[in-house]
């Protein structure tokens, strides 16, 4: 392969790993523990490295998975002195360990392979330099294997807990009661989620590990309302979104994390104004169809009022509506044109209004006099 | 390097009021944001700010401190809002969707750097300073203009403090009296992000937000009147940015964000353990105390049964009765002795005192069941 073709191999595997435990991170309201996670396993890859001085070993991952879970238990034993609240107990954790770290690399690994730049904002263009080779044998870069076995894992993982996570994630409580043991779930999971954040923090740095966990499960959980669905959906929408960047990235000659980050974004704002029901423009055109159906259902309640009452004829003048319904004589007339065409009203002697048969039987039913 | 340097050392100097007044300012508009459960809102905001600087600098061409602060301002303002509409109008929950706004933000910012970066004037050096903050490039006009903006955003705080108190606590009630809950909203979250695009060149975008949440957090165990909070949280912010630009103008690389942060967590453990009333230690003295007593009274009570059914407080039990009573009531039977509630006779010879027996009754009805409890 060649090296463009490796990078968009590691991008969108590292985002269908991304997504997986994303989607579940989203659903339990704990989106904010990747970006805590993603920023605090820099302690713990400074650390493994002081020891192994090696930016390749496995142990770093091993370290770094470790922290990530430190950071999720630091966190709860905060939460749980109830000095302070949960999101100020994240906002205290991960800047102290992200900060314990900055000041290890820029004090004692100054000119090492290990800058606070690469780690948290990443370069993918280089990922292709560095190779597996097993048995002497070049198999590829060494970071598309590493998103492999995360994302094998991660799907290992959800599909071997599948019921137990998705228990644990819409009802906690019952779950405990049931015997489930969510605590033990959620460490796991937390464990994962680490896991999965160092491997990609590796490949696109620490910020795009949350754009790619977050933004694309977010997308789908306006799109679906089935768990399977949202689970497959993020995934599409993760590839997607890192493919997308990617070109962006080649054509503008600009940082590839960035642009996937950008991309999982510009993927996030379509949905929000386009989704089929819950985007911003479906939501806008229910209620303005509610609007006129709403007119149009008052309008025949109000001649049903008057019918062969003695004001019935001045009742049922078109110009009247302004005066009785508080109607804009604009509004009214386009009210009265959008009745005459559903089948409510038809006009009799020019100016004024009769109810047709349909139009009573739908006046009855909205004032509940119907059948 | 010797203290009295921090006035005579033109940069430390610099460093050290740039920090003091950027720490002031944070420290006290983030106990809002703490109390309001928004804590994670300012890490969004200084991670929504990095396209606001890059776009600022595309369209204008200068570095000038102000231009690029209003820039990074305007961006945080727009990533404020959108996480607020979101919330609004979609399922989406708060923490996606501050997940979506921070990140995606940040990565269009580094999109900008790096489409800056490949311009042949190449004049965007320093640029990337504001992704990890270099307290050591700041001047005396970034310091002025630090100054300037945070004591408007102080300021107005000041002059809202009564209707700013009123959204922090009960918007609800605030909104039936008439006040425009959601216009003070929006400023009270201008001022916010003012405070923190302010620190960006010292502390840098990721880090920023621990100056919001941490002087606010610490404060909070001290007091529970908000004025006291707020001025208390900016004491916090100031002391720890002073202190921070001294330490690493001590040693030699170690970044002036870094330590400024990891001074704000020594004060918020120390706060939280040793404040008192809700101080950690407090709660185990308190806790120990009150375990204590439990057993004391469980002991007084066994020696009051005694002396009713033996027919009188004369009556003398030795140590190993009440040992058997209530394991560990050796150790009682000397503090009820101390208060007098307790007498020895001989060696080891306890009974209650009249004492004993008032303070049984003053609690109610001699023999109580309910003092275990």
């Amino acid at each position: 392969m060649v090296p463009e073709q490796e990078i968009q191999w590691i991008a969108a595997v590292t985002a269908a790993a991304c997504a997986l435990p994303g989607v579940f991170l989203v659903l339990r309201r704990m989106s904010l523990m990747s970006d805590a996670i993603s920023h605090a396993i820099l302690l713990g890859i400074v650390l493994a490295f002081f020891v192994t001085e090696n930016i390749a070993s496995p142990l770093l991952v091993a370290a770094a998975a470790a922290t990530g879970v430190l950071t999720v238990s630091l966190v709860e034993v905060l939460n749980r002195t109830r000095l302070v609240r949960e999101d100020a107990a994240i906002g205290l954790v991960f800047p102290a360990l992200f900060s314990v770290g900055v000041i290890l690399i820029s004090r004692y690994a100054g000119n090492v392979h290990l800058d606070v730049d690469a780690v948290l904002l990443g370069e993918l263009a280089f990922a292709p330099f560095n190779r597996l080779v097993i048995g002497g044998r070049d198999v590829g870069p060494r970071i598309l294997w590493l998103m492999v076995v995360v994302l094998l894992l991660n799907a290992g993982f959800i599909l071997a807990f599948y019921k137990e996570l998705k228990l644990t994630t819409f009802d906690a409580a019952l779950a405990g009661a049931l015997g489930f043991a969510p605590g033990l779930i959620h460490y796991l999971f937390m464990t994962l989620v680490s896991v999965t954040a160092v491997g990609a923090f590796d490949a696109v740095g620490s910020v795009l590990v949350v754009a790619l966990m977050i933004a694309p499960p977010a997308s789908a959980y306006l799109l679906t309302d089935r768990l399977p669905a949202m689970i497959g959906l993020s995934m599409g929408l993760g590839v997607v979104s890192a493919l997308s960047g990617y070109w962006m990235s080649y054509l503008l000659d600009v940082s590839i994390a960035g642009s996937m980050a950008t991309m999982t974004g510009v993927v996030f704002l379509l949905v929000f104004f386009f989704a089929p029901e819950r985007g911003l423009v479906a939501i806008a055109r229910r209620r303005a169809r509610q609007r006129w159906a709403f007119a149009q259902t008052m309008l025949a309640i109000h001649l049903l009022n008057h019918e062969a009452s003695p004001e019935a004829a001045e009742e049922s003048r078109e110009a009247h509506l302004h005066e009785h319904l508080r109607w804009e004589p604009e509004f009214a007339r386009r009210v009265v044109r959008g009745a005459e065409r559903t089948g409510y009203v038809t006009r009799v002697a020019g100016e004024r209004l009769a109810l047709t048969e349909r139009g009573r039987v739908a006046a009855r039913e909205a004032v509940g006099m119907g059948a | 390097m010797q203290l009295p340097d921090l006035f005579t050392d033109y940069t430390l100097r610099t460093v050290a009021l740039g920090a003091a007044a950027l720490g002031a300012t944070s420290g006290a508009l983030g106990s809002y944001a703490v109390l309001r459960k928004q804590s994670l809102l300012g890490d969004a905001i200084s991670h929504a700010a990095l396209p606001g600087i890059a776009l600022a600098f595309l369209l204008t061409g200068s570095k000038a401190p102000l231009v690029l602060v209003l820039g990074a301002a305007a961006a945080g303002w727009i990533g404020t809002l959108l996480v607020m509409r979101i919330v609004e109008s979609t399922r989406v929950k708060e923490d996606s969707a501050l997940g979506i706004v921070l990140s995606v933000f940040f990565g269009f910012g580094l999109v900008l750097l790096t489409f800056i970066q490949k311009r042949p004037d190449a004049s965007q050096a320093g640029l990337d300073r504001f992704l990890f903050g270099q307290a050591a490039t700041l001047l005396q006009r970034d310091v002025v203009m630090i100054a300037a903006l945070g004591g408007i955003a102080l300021g107005v705080a000041a002059l809202f403090w009564k209707e700013f108190k009123l959204l922090t606590f009960d918007p609800d009630f605030g909104a039936s009296l008439g006040f425009p809950i959601r216009a003070l909203d929006v400023l009270l979250t201008t001022v916010l992000v003012l405070s923190i695009v302010i620190g960006l060149q010292t502390v840098g975008v990721v880090l920023m937000s621990a100056m919001v949440v941490a002087p606010a957090a610490a404060a909070r165990q001290w007091t529970d009147r908000m004025g006291a909070m707020v001025v208390l949280a900016g004491g916090f912010g100031a002391l720890a940015g002073v202190s921070g630009a001294v330490i690493s103008s001590l040693a030699q690389h170690v970044p002036t964000g870094p330590t400024i942060v990891l001074c704000l967590t020594a004060l918020v453990v120390v706060s939280l353990t040793l404040a008192p009333n809700r101080g950690l230690v407090w709660e185990a003295v308190r806790q120990a105390r009150n375990r204590r007593r439990l057993h004391t009274d469980a002991v007084l009570r066994d020696l009051n049964a005694l002396a009713v059914q033996h027919g009188g407080q004369e009556h003398v039990h030795s140590s190993a009765v009440l040992e058997a009573m209530h394991p560990g009531a050796r150790h009682e039977l000397q503090a009820l002795e101390d208060r007098g509630w307790a007498r020895r006779t001989g060696a080891d010879g306890w009974s209650i005192t009249t004492e004993g027996r008032r303070e049984m009754e003053r609690r109610g009805g001699g023999g109580g069941e309910e003092e275990g409890a």
